[in-house]
């Protein structure tokens, strides 16, 4: 690995911010074709930016996010060298405007001008096995959408949500009727039942890596998302909040084992502007995806 | 939006009352002139000090809850994506400053709360809703960056920018007769999550 890694990171940070992912502009194609009137014309806005932002390198949405790295490396990689290539790359990409100075200091209020600071960029690393081997996850979460996130802890009396599968099911519902249009609907919810605070948060945020066709590798829960996309989007939320059959695109859910005393269940809410990529590079091989 | 640029309304800056209280919930508007991004740290500002540098501006104008990517080009500054935030963080600001600037719209994404809803009645302002997201278009119908306050003091997105649009696109949620899209829509999914939840 050498510099080339820097200029790597750089497209993979421009892929990200202004090419909505192929699997989502599809899946929002589709639900524009379901709608009519103003939850249709809105959805049709929200594909003309994505192809705009696409054509032109242009991010789709001025919100930038967090930037949240996922990295599988081969044990010859230095994880301080993705490090350092992703944050050169990242600080180059605010410069070229891809990427709005999003890092701010919670108690001066400042702004650190390049997405540096502390805990920011936010780097997930797997070790795996094989030589020159590095795939990344890049996934930008925008913060209107990440204030809609919430997580319950069962039993909740004010829910009549108990510690089962119908508990769970009366706090998704429930998120995804607080969110109403704020997350920039049409969303998409990741969830994590179980584990403790932070885990599940993780949970919520993995699951959000996953393709919008996929199925849940566990049937009950992949049956369990399904319902729950039905009934969240007879709601009648709709793109944006002014009414509509599409509130979401699809609820992804994980589990994590938890402590006999804890049951939580946590949501994030990924707005309609998914923006997440991946660069695979083996050798001198570098594909994006 | 879509079907129809021709029964879009023209707005021109600086409005006047008779224009504003003519809107109703549902109309698409299509805005031109000169208007400012506000945000968190503006609405505080323009809520404890008197504004003067905005003043002249949002009289009879707009205030957009934004926070833009901009460019700089030589000496001059290019918006790059600029849409709509969230809105609801300045539900404790914006009555107090409908009224004491006397702000016409407030363009923004998501809706406002009851104050606002009441200012727009009293004194004769909208709530314009701007699709969250739709940065690169909204930032196209920035013709030119007229100038910016406090961008050392607040930072790039919660600066104060003067921008011209023209044709900037939105939808009335909030009129100035009481009525609120965003009240009616969490009427009507409260109502079918109390069905969904009893027939669980």
């Amino acid at each position: 690995m050498d510099e080339k890694l820097n200029q790597r990171f750089l497209e993979l940070v421009r892929l990200a911010a202004c090419e909505l992912a192929p699997d989502v502009e599809h899946a929002l194609a589709a639900a524009r074709d379901a709608e009519e009137g103003r939850a249709r014309s809105t959805l049709d806005w929200m594909l003309k930016n994505a192809a705009e932002g696409g054509h032109n390198s242009l991010p789709i949405c001025q919100d930038t996010g967090t930037l949240i790295f996922y990295v599988d490396h081969s044990p010859d990689i230095l994880t301080a060298e993705i490090e350092r290539a992703a944050c050169e790359a990242v600080a180059e990409a605010t410069r070229r405007s891809y990427l709005r100075p999003n890092a701010v200091d919670p108690i001066s209020g400042k702004n650190s001008g390049d997405n540096i600071g502390r805990g920011s960029p936010y780097f997930h690393f797997n070790q795996t096995v094989g030589h020159e081997q590095l795939r990344v996850r890049l996934m930008l979460k925008g913060g209107g959408s990440e204030n809609c996130g919430i997580q319950y802890s069962l039993p909740d009396g004010s829910l009549h949500a108990g510690r089962d599968l119908q508990g769970v099911k009366r706090c998704i519902l429930d998120s995804a009727f607080r969110a109403q249009g704020f997350g920039c609907a049409p969303g998409t919810l990741g969830v994590g039942v179980g584990g403790d605070r932070g885990s599940s948060y993780i949970e919520s945020k993995e699951q959000l890596f996953r393709s919008q066709g996929e199925p849940n590798p566990d049937k009950e829960l992949d049956a369990l998302e399904r319902e729950l996309t039905e009934k969240i989007n007879s709601l009648g939320i709709g793109p944006m909040g002014f009414g509509g059959k599409t509130t979401v695109l699809g609820v992804k859910i994980g589990l994590r084992h938890r402590l006999p005393a804890c049951y939580f269940v946590t949501i994030s809410y990924m707005c309609w502007a998914y923006r997440r990529r991946s660069m695979t590079i083996k050798g001198d091989e570098v594909v994006y995806a | 939006m879509r079907h129809g640029r021709e029964k879009m309304k023209k707005i021109q800056l600086p409005s006047s009352e008779e224009v504003i209280r003519d809107l109703r919930v549902g109309d698409e508007v299509g805005i031109s002139g000169v208007m400012i991004t506000a945000r968190d740290a503006a609405h505080k500002y323009m809520t404890e000090q008197d504004a003067l540098e905005v003043r002249e501006i949002i009289k009879n104008g707009m205030i957009y809850h934004c926070g833009p990517i901009v460019a700089r080009d030589g000496d001059q500054w290019r918006f790059v994506a600029a849409g709509p935030t969230t809105s609801k963080r300045e539900e404790p600001y914006e009555a107090g400053i409908i009224e004491r600037y006397g702000v016409r719209a407030i363009i923004g994404k998501g809706g406002m709360g009851e104050k606002t809803l009441e200012a727009c009645g009293k004194h004769g302002a909208v709530y314009l809703h701007a699709i969250g997201g739709l940065a690169v278009i909204l930032a196209k119908s920035v013709r030119r960056v007229v100038d910016v306050h406090k961008l050392e003091e607040f930072g790039v997105p919660e600066a104060m920018w003067v921008i011209e649009v023209e044709n900037f696109p939105a939808v009335v949620t909030m009129d100035s007769h009481g009525k609120s899209l965003h009240a009616e829509i969490l009427d009507k999914s409260s109502r079918r999550l109390a069905e969904l939840s009893a027939s669980m």
